[in-house]
């Protein structure tokens, strides 16, 4: 998709938060989850954030923000013992999910900031052209 | 017509560059979480004094030299205050005062530009 203005730059760069929102509520969402293998717990996922270029970037200088991948945290599942719980193993133990809830917060406030001061820089430059459109009225 | 233009040329040209620094404050603040992203900028002064053709040698093609001060035809990479883990050089905090300047300063010369067309416009109805 071409870089051909201020409004290209902001969408993208927002829809890229957004997918960072959503896999902060993912991650939220299966907090203290627990699965009976180690290979089935979750996994904190996070995405990879890329810069994308416009074409005419030395005239233009725009450039944004992709998602370039999700990929899940290298954490180990924690292992506690559980015998009373239905997804237990025989030797009585569970494997939960290492979402940090607070790093998580954290990573949603700024996520949020950042949305927002996009969001801002985008309603400023629009009243700006619809100021330089009415010129000499 | 060319009385016209040079009339209000000083202005427009500084609008023109102020738009672009503008981009390029946006381009910033948007990729203000991207790791290993290096904030730009546009050194104005020099800028302006080229599109004024009193500046350094324009050039044209990425493989121009250009003579003088080298970041002057367009974007050079802002020295950060604080380093960060992740490679990114862009400090929003940095990038919102630029950019609110900036646009302070564009709508200065929207304004000067907005009052020369009406001067001129009295002129033209001799009124």
């Amino acid at each position: 998709m071409a870089i051909n203005n201020i409004f290209d730059v902001a969408s993208r760069s927002m829809s890229s938060q957004m997918t960072r929102l959503n896999t902060i509520a993912t991650n939220l969402a299966n907090a203290k989850s627990v699965a009976s293998t180690k290979e089935e717990a979750f996994r904190p996922i996070r995405p990879v954030f890329e810069v994308d270029y416009a074409s005419d970037f030395r005239e233009s200088g725009l450039s944004t923000t992709d998602v370039k991948d999700i990929v899940s945290l290298d954490r180990e599942p924690e292992r506690i013992f559980r015998p009373n719980h239905p997804m237990a193993d025989e030797q009585g133990f569970v494997w939960e999910s290492t979402v940090n809830v607070d790093e998580e917060m954290v990573e949603m406030m700024e996520t949020n900031r950042q949305y927002q001061n996009t969001l801002e820089v985008v309603s400023t430059l629009r009243t700006l052209i619809s100021r330089t459109v009415s010129m000499g009225q | 017509m060319n009385g016209i233009r040079d009339h209000i040329s000083l202005h427009a040209d500084a609008l023109v560059l102020r738009e672009k620094r503008n981009n390029v404050l946006a381009s910033n603040i948007a990729n203000s979480a991207t790791p290993g992203y290096k904030a730009r900028d546009i050194d104005f002064a020099s800028a302006f004094k080229q599109a004024q053709g009193v500046g350094n040698l324009r050039t044209s093609d990425d493989q121009h030299f250009s003579v003088g001060n080298p970041s002057a035809n367009g974007l050079a990479f802002r020295q950060n205050l604080n380093p960060s883990l992740d490679g990114n050089t862009v400090e929003l905090a940095v990038e919102q005062m630029e950019f609110s300047q900036n646009t302070m300063r564009y709508q200065a010369s929207l304004m000067l530009l907005n009052r020369k067309i009406a001067g001129l416009q009295n002129a033209i109805k001799g009124e």
